[in-house]
C-alpha cells in the first residue's frame, strides 16, 4: 500500500475519530539527544578506557561542541596530533585528563602539549546485546 | 541619507579547514586540497600560501614541494565541506535577520538597524562562536557597504593584528584611503581583468584612485556597474543583499572521468549515474523535469587526437522525477549521438523546464496517470531514503553499472565523517 491510498482510505466514512483532537507528534530521538544542531557531532569511541563512565568499545557518543568544558566533563580533545576522549579534571590550577578504567593512567596537560577541547560529550549510544 | 553596515564573514582556506576541524594530526601542518580528479590546487592552508603553491595550479607541478615540505594532500570530500557549510550558515543566521548566502564559505549580513555599539566585539563574537562550534576559522569585515567589507576582509586577512576582525566604520576618512590606497585595482570586487586594465589606462590603479575619480569622468566614462563601485568605495550603499536566491531552474551533473571513455557501455554507465544523481537532485528540490539534454565530449587540450562533441536534448511528455524513465531518455539520446572510435574525457545531464511538485496535472487523454505518478514518486521516496541512512548508491540502477572504472579520481579522500554513519569520526 502506498501513502497516497493510506490516504485515500482515510477519506470519513463514518464517526470520526474521537482521538483526532489529541494527536500529538512522534517521539524524536533528535529532539532529546540534540540541543544544538549545528554544533552536534558523532563520534565511534574505539578501546576501552572510558568503560567505567558508561561508554564502551563500539559505542557512538553525541559530542556538543556549543558547550563550555567544565570539571568533571568528558570531553573530546586535541592532544599533541590525537583525537582523545577523557573526564576533563582541574586540580590546584592543573588540568588532567582522566580515563574511566584503571588500567590506563591519567595525563597531565602542560605547557609544551598541543591541546585543546574539540566538544563536550552529552550522551552515549549503545547497543544493548 | 541612512548609513547602512555590513559584514562579509569568509572563512579561512574553508576546504582545509574542514578537513582540519575532523584531523587532530594537520592542525598546524601544510595542507592542500584538490579539484574533482585531483587535478589541481583549489584550497590551500597558510604554510602552503608562504610556500608559493598557487591557486589552481596543477598537483604535478608541485610534487617536489609536497614531499619536501611533508604537505598533506586531500581529494575533494564535497559532501562534508557542504555539510559544514550549512552549519555556519545556520549560525551566521542567528546574527541578523538579514543574510545573504553569498558562496560555500562566505555570507553578507545586514546590520544597519540592529544599533550594535560595538561592531568590531560583534564580529570577534561571530568569530570565536563559528570557531567552538564547527572549528572553522574565519574572517570577519565591517563596513557601510558590500564592497568596503571585501577590502575590509582582505585587509583582515593580510595583517594578523586585527585579529580576525576589521570594522572600517570606527575609521576616519583618511584611515580608510590609506587602506584603500594599498588595494590594487584588480582586487576590488566586480572588477575584472578587463575593466582592470581599462582603468588603468585612465591612470587608475588602485581602489583609492576609482574612489576619487573625477564625477563627470565616470559618467562619461564607465558603466552602471563601475559607477555603483565608486560609490560603494565612498561609503554609500548600492548593492544591496540578495536575500532570496532564486529557485534553481535547471540542474546539472556533469564531471571530467578519472580516465577516458571508449566504449558505448561505459558512455552508458557514465551518462545514467549523471542523470541518476540529477534526478536525485531535482527530487530534493521537490521538482519535476520536462526537458532532458546530455551532452557528450572529447578532450579539446589534447590537441593530436580526433575531437568530437555533441549534444542531444528531448522534450519529455509528461513532467517527472522517476529515474527510470530519464534514464530511459538518456540512453535513447546516447545512442543518436554516440560515435565509436573516440576518446571521450567528459559528459554531462542537464534538466531544465523544472516545474514545482505540486503543480502536476492529471492527463485527460489517457496516457499518464495521477495515481501511476504517486506510485512513482512513492518508489523513488523509498530509494532516497535508503540512499540517505545507507550511503549514496546503496541502491543503484544495473545500467550505471557496478565497478565504474572511469569515475571520478579521489584517491586522498578523507571520510565523510558528518553526512554518513559508517563513516563518521573513530577515536
Amino acid at each position: 500500500m502506498t501513502s497516497q491510498d493510506a490516504h485515500l482510505s482515510s477519506v470519513p466514512a463514518g464517526f470520526p475519530s474521537p482521538a483526532d483532537d489529541y494527536k500529538a507528534n512522534k517521539l524524536d530521538l533528535d529532539e532529546l539527544v540534540i540541543h544544538n544542531p549545528q554544533a552536534t557531532y558523532y563520534i565511534r569511541v574505539r578501546g576501552n578506557s572510558m568503560k567505567n563512565a558508561g561508554i564502551a568499545d563500539g559505542d557512538i557518543v553525541v559530542v556538543d561542541r556549543s558547550l563550555d568544558a567544565t570539571h568533571n566533563a568528558i570531553i573530546v580533545a586535541v592532544l599533541n596530533g590525537g583525537f582523545t576522549l577523557k573526564r576533563l579534571y582541574y586540580k590546584d590550577g592543573a588540568r588532567y585528563l582522566v580515563p574511566a578504567n584503571r588500567l590506563y593512567k591519567p595525563i597531565k596537560v602542560t605547557q609544551g602539549m598541543e591541546f585543546h577541547v574539540w566538544g563536550v560529550v552529552t550522551y552515549c549510544i549503545h547497543r544493548v546485546k | 541619507m541612512r548609513r547602512h553596515v555590513f559584514a562579509l564573514i569568509d572563512c579561512n582556506n574553508f576546504y582545509v579547514s574542514c578537513e582540519r576541524a575532523f584531523n587532530a594530526a594537520i592542525q598546524n601542518k601544510p595542507v592542500i586540497v584538490l579539484s574533482n580528479n585531483d587535478g589541481c590546487v583549489v584550497a590551500r592552508s597558510n604554510e602552503v600560501k608562504k610556500l608559493g603553491v598557487k591557486m589552481g595550479q596543477p598537483v604535478f607541478e608541485c610534487q617536489a614541494l609536497i614531499k619536501q615540505h611533508g604537505i598533506q594532500v586531500f581529494s575533494s570530500n564535497y559532501s562534508l565541506y557542504a555539510d559544514m557549510s550549512d552549519r555556519v550558515m545556520a549560525i551566521l543566521s542567528t546574527f541578523s535577520p538579514r543574510m545573504e548566502v553569498y558562496s560555500i564559505d562566505e555570507a553578507f549580513l545586514e546590520l544597519t538597524d540592529l544599533c550594535i555599539n560595538d561592531l568590531t566585539e560583534f564580529g570577534r563574537t561571530i568569530k570565536s562562536k563559528l570557531q567552538q562550534y564547527t572549528g572553522i576559522p574565519v574572517s570577519v569585515g565591517i563596513a557601510p557597504t558590500k564592497s568596503l567589507t571585501k577590502i575590509a576582509n582582505e585587509m583582515v586577512k593580510k595583517e594578523p593584528q586585527f585579529g580576525g576582525v576589521l570594522d572600517l566604520t570606527r575609521l576616519s576618512d583618511q584611515e580608510i584611503d590609506e587602506i584603500l590606497a594599498r588595494v590594487a585595482i584588480e582586487d576590488v570586487w566586480g572588477i575584472g581583468p578587463k575593466y582592470a586594465l581599462f582603468l588603468r589606462n585612465y591612470g587608475i590603479s588602485t581602489a583609492k584612485d576609482l574612489k576619487y575619480a573625477d564625477e563627470k569622468w565616470v559618467r562619461r566614462h564607465l558603466t552602471v556597474t563601475g559607477a555603483r563601485i565608486v560609490f560603494e568605495l565612498r561609503g554609500i550603499a548600492c548593492i544591496p543583499l540578495e536575500e532570496e536566491r532564486p529557485p534553481k531552474q535547471g540542474i546539472m551533473c556533469a564531471k571530467t572521468f578519472g580516465r577516458e571513455i571508449t566504449s558505448l557501455e561505459e558512455m552508458q554507465e557514465a551518462i545514467t549515474t549523471y542523470a541518476a544523481r540529477a534526478v536525485e537532485k531535482l527530487r530534493d528540490q521537490d521538482s519535476l523535469t520536462s526537458c532532458l539534454t546530455i551532452f557528450i565530449k572529447t578532450n579539446p587540450f589534447q590537441k593530436n587526437s580526433e575531437q568530437y562533441s555533441n549534444s542531444f536534448t528531448m522534450n519529455i511528455p509528461h513532467p517527472t522525477a522517476f529515474t527510470p524513465d530519464i534514464l530511459k531518455y538518456a540512453l535513447e539520446g546516447l545512442s543518436v549521438m554516440y560515435r565509436e572510435g573516440y576518446r571521450y574525457y567528459k559528459a554531462g545531464v542537464y534538466l531544465t523546464k523544472l516545474s514545482p511538485q505540486s503543480s502536476i496535472q492529471p492527463d485527460l487523454f489517457g496516457e499518464f496517470s495521477l495515481s501511476q505518478h504517486y506510485k512513482q514518486a512513492h518508489l523513488m521516496a523509498i530509494v532516497d531514503a535508503i540512499n540517505k541512512i545507507y550511503g549514496r548508491d546503496t541502491l543503484i540502477f544495473a545500467i550505471q553499472g557496478i565497478t565504474r572504472s572511469w569515475k571520478m579520481r579521489q584517491l586522498r579522500l578523507s571520510s565523510h565523517f558528518t553526512t554518513n554513519w559508517s563513516e563518521i569520526l573513530t577515536i
